[in-house]
This record gives structure tokens, C-alpha cells and sequence, in this order.
């Protein structure tokens, strides 16, 4: 089985700025693969490229082996059923209830009657722990880890095996983030899902994925958890060895 | 094919096969629909062959449970899917999360609710117009308090108004005034000629421009286009919490959000109305001289005669009161946004639709008062 992800020699130029320098990245089947860099790296413009909302300026990217880069709309279409994704702010629709989220992508990609259609978007609400009290609510009466959930549903809608995160835990409590945590995991598990994720959570780093992959000066460094903390490149060092990091390594013992 | 039924005695076997997923869910489920679901009997599934996500999982799930329901004993041959375990598993546990209040079952026709209804709404009509009370009374102590300090006034961005709602207005200002004095004249000497008294159009059109049509259209053409666009701009700030961040810093939001506009609009909308004034007048002069061919001097000396020395100013006067008017609705509309982008474009239409009811309300009333100054 080849990778799910592949990324080979992106670039990314905005006018004379270079966010993305010959990128290579790779995630393979069954993994959670963590995303990190500082700001301004480039870890939005790389997951909007792998999604195909931007064209990279080169490179090409695979999804399951097919390189989206070099697609016709109808058939991105078909690839973007393929996957899930949430947003850092949840994204959802505001004019619409939480069941009519979940069921969007349903509505845009299956021809079902409403009663299956209700019934699925129910049990995806409940696989994320939300109870049916919460269906007909609109978003702007959701708290914040109640956004991430129902976004979470959403990208689940299609049964994706392929899930994308950007900064699933930001604004979270620690909390709800162990909480939010623990149910990516759980769903990966059950789910056999490929999961990619942008994140920031050294708790969700260490506690949630397989392998990170770090964005330094434009291209990517990956390795294992256990193995990039020990990495003696400068920025990536600061990152794992800083005071907030060595906080954390006590307790996962990294 | 995703399942294949046998029917053996009192014994239906089926033998799932193929992708049971998201993609194949339509015709999944039309295969399911065409299967008994009724009788007392045995059911004997082999799902060996097949291969679930979530989605397929759960219309086996639907499947079983009308079968069962209706009386059949199911049984697998073999291991169930893990998928069918944990559609289960997920539907037998609590839900984690739970919101604070449950959302209210709305009942129709129910005479209680229909009295609460009525309720709620003249409520909620009363806090609305105590809120624009607030918001008035908000806006006046601002302009106080901005008469005492001048560096309150905020000129650059009072300036930035008067350019985006005066100055990029001006072309089509002057093309709707340009059209509006043409088929005036055009309309009234088509009646006038009839008596013989084309010379009245020159009245018509001037006294008119000057008097109503000029100050009118121009407030209606602003309405649209700076009405809504004050609601749109405060609106998305409030939706951004924008107005939160400026009022937690210690910033009045009515003193630099709404009173530059206002400040801004009042400028600019005077200003227009000469503009659209003089534009209007050549389009008549220039529609009676090859219409009713008569010569620019003329037209100007009888213009003259027609127009009292007020004219021009009765008409020049509530363009700072319209302006006040439409500034104030856009605004209001755009604080009031909150929670979600739906409620973005309902204020916005609002505060059109607002602006233009009061200008033209406002309008009305000018025209009584000035009857019974008689100007």
C-alpha cells in the first residue's frame, strides 16, 4: 500500500515571497501525522494546496496516488469526497442547524430520502458525542469545543478514510483539548482513518500522533515523536526543548 | 449486486458482498428496500464477503431493526461487521457532550403559545425601540462630547466617508439626476403643449430639480449605497468582535464607528445635491431646447422668474437631515448584527429599507411644514 499523502518538490511563491522551498512529505495508510511550524512557515498554504484550494506554484501532490494537481473540477470533486476536513474556527454554516451541517456534504454527494438522511447525521453526531438536543441548535449557540465537535461530524459525513485537522484543539480547555484528543484517537482506531493534522498542543503532538513533520525554511523535516525531539536543528530544538516542552516531557516521559 | 437473498423454508439467507460504503449508499439502499422485512422466520446474514464503512454499517443496522421489529430472528454466520459493533456501541453509550438547554419543541396551533407569541413580539418591539432610544441618546452624548474636545472629531476618517460616500458617488448621482430632469421635461411638455403652455415645462422641471427631486434621488441613490454598506462594514466588525475589542480597550464604538459616518455623510450629501441641482437643470435646458426648440436664453430667463430665492435652499436643507437619517439607520442596523452572516444580510437590507421609509417620510413632512411657512 502507498502513501495516502504524497507531496513531492512543492513550491509556493507569493510575489517575491517563498513560503514552500522543494517540500517533500509523506503519510502513509493508518497514520496520525502531525503538522508543525511557526507562524507564517506556511502550514495553511500546505494544507490548502494537499486539499486542492490552491494550486501549488510546483510540485505535485497525491492523494491515495492520484496526483490532484493536474485535475479537472469533476474530478477533484470526486477525490474531495474522499476526504475530511475541519477548520481552525469550525467553518460552519451559520444560516444552517447543526443536523443541516453534518448533512451538506451528504445532500451534495448522495441522492437519499431525509429519514436516512436524518438518521445518519444523527448517529455522526453521536459518534462525536453529541447528543440529538444539540441538532437543531444553530451555530452561534455552540460553545466552542461544541463547534469543533459538530465540524468534526461534518468531515466525518462522507466516512472518509482520509481526515485533515488544522488546529483541532486551539481555544479548547485543557479539558475539552484531552477530551477532543482522546476522540481522534478513538475514531482513528475504530475508524481505520489516515488522520493529517495542523497543531500547536505539544499534548496533542505527544499524545495523538504517530509521526510530525516540522516545517523549517521552507521544506519539511519528519520523523517520529519519540525521535524529532531529540532533532538539533535550532528552531526545532527551541520547540520540543523549550520551557513549555520539557513541562510536558516529564509527563510523557519523550 | 451488494446482497444476494435466498429463501430456504422459513430461513431467508443473505450473502452481502462488495464496498457496503458512502459512495454505494443510493444503491445499497434500493437492493435493501426490495428484501422481505415482515414474517416470523429466521434471518441468516454472511457478511463475510463484504466490506462496511459507518454509512453501510448503518443501513444493515436499519435494515435489521425493522426485520426484528416485524418479527425475525437474525443471526450472523460468522463475525458481524466491526462497523455494526459500533454503530451499536455509539447509540447504547451517553452522549459526552451535552449542551446547556434543550432546544423548545415549537407546537403549532396551540392557543397558549400563540398568546406567548404575541407577547414575545410586543417585547421584544418595546427593547427595540428602548435600544434605538439608547442608541440616539448614545449618539447625541458623542457628538456632545466631541463639540468640547476637537481631537474627538477624528478628521481622517471623516474624511475617508466623505470620499467613499460623496466623492465615488458622483457619476451615477449625476447620471440618475441628468435622466430623471429629462423625462420630467420630456412628460411635461407632452401635457403642457396641449394648452399652449410649453414655457411651464421650464418651471416644472427647475422648481421641480431644486425643490424635491434633487435632494430626493440623491438620498435615495446614498441610501443604497452607503445605507447598506455602514450596515455591511459595522456588521462584520461585530461579527469579528471588532466592536468588543474597541470597547474593551476603552474606545467608544459610537464615537469612532458611527459619528465619522454621520460626521462624513452630512458633508457629502449636501454636496452631491448641488451636484445632482445643476445637472438636473442642464438636462432640462438641454431637453427643451431640442424638444420644444426653445433657445438657452430663454430657458434661463424664464428659470429665473420661476424660482424664488428659497427654492434652491428648501431643497439644499434636508439633505443634512436625510443624511443624519440614513447614517444613523446603516449604523444601527451593523451594531445590531450578532451571532451568524444570515443575520448580516437581514440588518443590511434593514438599514435600506429603513433609510429609504424616513428619508421619504421625512421628506413628506418638509413638504407640510414648508406649505404652512409658505416657502
Amino acid at each position: 500500500m502507498g502513501a495516502v499523502v504524497e507531496v513531492r518538490g512543492l513550491v509556493n511563491r507569493f510575489g517575491r515571497q517563498t513560503v514552500h522551498r522543494s517540500l517533500d512529505m509523506s503519510v502513509e495508510e493508518g497514520e496520525v501525522f502531525g503538522i508543525v511550524g511557526g507562524s507564517g512557515s506556511g502550514k495553511s498554504v500546505l494544507l490548502r494546496t494537499i486539499l486542492g484550494l490552491q494550486a501549488p506554484s510546483e510540485g505535485t501532490v497525491l492523494l491515495g496516488g492520484r496526483d490532484i494537481t493536474r485535475m479537472g473540477t469533476a474530478e477533484l470533486r470526486s477525490v474531495k469526497a474522499g476526504y475530511g476536513v475541519t477548520f481552525q474556527q469550525g467553518a460552519l454554516f451559520s444560516s444552517l442547524t447543526v443536523l443541516q451541517n453534518v448533512q451538506l456534504p451528504m445532500i451534495e454527494h448522495l441522492r437519499l430520502p431525509q429519514r436516512t438522511l436524518d438518521e445518519l447525521a444523527l448517529l455522526k453526531l453521536r459518534l462525536v458525542g453529541l447528543g440529538p438536543d444539540a441538532a437543531g441548535k444553530y451555530p452561534a449557540q455552540l460553545s466552542g469545543g461544541m463547534v469543533k465537535r459538530v465540524a468534526l461530524a461534518r468531515a466525518l459525513a462522507l466516512d472518509p478514510r482520509l481526515l485533515f485537522l488544522d488546529e483541532p484543539t486551539s481555544g479548547l480547555d485543557p479539558i475539552g483539548a484531552q477530551a477532543f484528543d482522546e476522540l481522534v484517537v478513538y475514531l482513528q482506531r475504530e475508524l481505520q482513518l489516515t488522520v493529517v493534522m495542523i497543531t500547536h498542543d505539544l499534548d496533542t503532538l505527544f499524545g495523538t500522533c504517530t509521526r510530525v513533520g516540522v516545517l523549517v525554511d521552507g521544506s519539511m523535516v519528519t520523523d517520529t515523536i519519540a525521535g524529532i525531539v531529540h532533532n538539533p536543528q535550532p528552531w526545532i530544538h527551541a520547540y520540543f526543548q523549550g520551557q513549555r516542552a520539557l513541562r510536558r516531557g516529564g509527563q510523557h516521559g519523550a | 449486486m451488494y446482497c444476494i437473498a435466498r429463501q430456504q423454508a422459513d430461513r431467508l439467507e443473505l450473502t452481502l458482498r462488495g464496498e457496503w460504503r458512502a459512495a454505494a449508499l443510493v444503491a445499497v439502499q434500493a437492493e435493501l428496500a426490495a428484501l422481505p422485512r415482515g414474517g416470523s422466520g429466521w434471518l441468516q446474514i454472511d457478511a463475510s464477503e463484504a466490506r462496511f464503512d459507518l454509512s453501510g454499517a448503518w443501513l444493515l443496522h436499519d435494515y435489521l431493526a425493522t426485520a426484528t421489529a416485524a418479527g425475525m430472528l437474525a443471526e450472523f454466520a460468522g463475525a458481524p461487521p466491526p462497523a455494526l459493533a459500533l454503530i451499536e456501541r455509539t447509540l447504547g453509550s451517553e452522549p459526552t457532550a451535552r449542551s446547556a438547554d434543550a432546544a423548545g419543541q415549537t407546537v403549532w396551533l396551540d392557543p397558549a403559545a400563540a398568546v406567548e407569541g404575541l407577547g414575545r413580539r410586543a417585547v421584544g418591539a418595546w427593547r427595540l425601540l428602548e435600544s434605538f432610544l439608547e442608541f440616539l441618546g448614545r449618539v447625541s452624548y458623542a457628538v456632545g462630547r466631541a463639540s468640547v474636545h476637537m481631537r474627538r472629531w477624528r478628521p481622517t476618517s471623516i474624511t475617508r466617508h466623505v470620499y467613499d460616500t460623496g466623492i465615488t458617488a458622483i457619476p451615477i448621482v449625476a447620471l440618475i439626476a441628468f435622466l430623471i430632469a429629462v423625462i420630467l421635461a420630456y412628460m411635461g411638455a407632452q401635457q403642457l403643449r396641449k394648452f399652449g403652455a410649453d414655457i411651464f415645462v421650464v418651471d416644472l422641471v427647475t422648481v421641480g430639480v431644486l425643490r424635491e427631486l434633487g435632494v430626493l434621488l440623491t438620498a435615495i441613490i446614498v441610501a443604497g449605497r452607503s445605507g447598506s454598506a455602514f450596515a455591511a462594514e459595522i456588521g462584520a466588525m461585530r461579527l469579528n468582535e471588532e466592536v468588543d475589542a474597541l470597547r474593551a480597550i476603552g474606545v467608544d464604538p459610537i464615537e469612532v464607528l458611527v459619528l465619522p459616518r454621520v460626521i462624513g455623510l452630512v458633508i457629502a450629501l449636501p454636496l452631491l445635491t448641488v451636484i445632482a441641482d445643476g445637472i438636473g437643470l442642464v438636462g432640462g435646458g438641454l431637453l427643451c431646447r431640442t424638444l420644444l426648440g426653445m433657445p438657452l436664453t430663454q430657458f434661463l430667463n424664464r428659470a429665473n422668474e420661476a424660482i424664488a430665492s428659497t427654492t434652491f435652499w428648501v431643497g439644499l436643507i434636508k439633505a443634512p437631515v436625510f443624511a443624519v437619517l440614513i447614517a444613523l439607520a446603516g449604523t444601527w442596523c451593523g451594531l445590531r448584527v450578532r451571532g451568524s452572516s444570515r443575520d448580516l444580510g437581514r440588518l443590511t437590507t434593514l438599514a435600506v429599507v429603513q433609510a429609504i421609509f424616513f428619508v421619504i417620510l421625512a421628506d413628506a413632512l418638509f413638504a407640510v411644514l414648508f406649505m404652512e411657512m409658505d416657502i
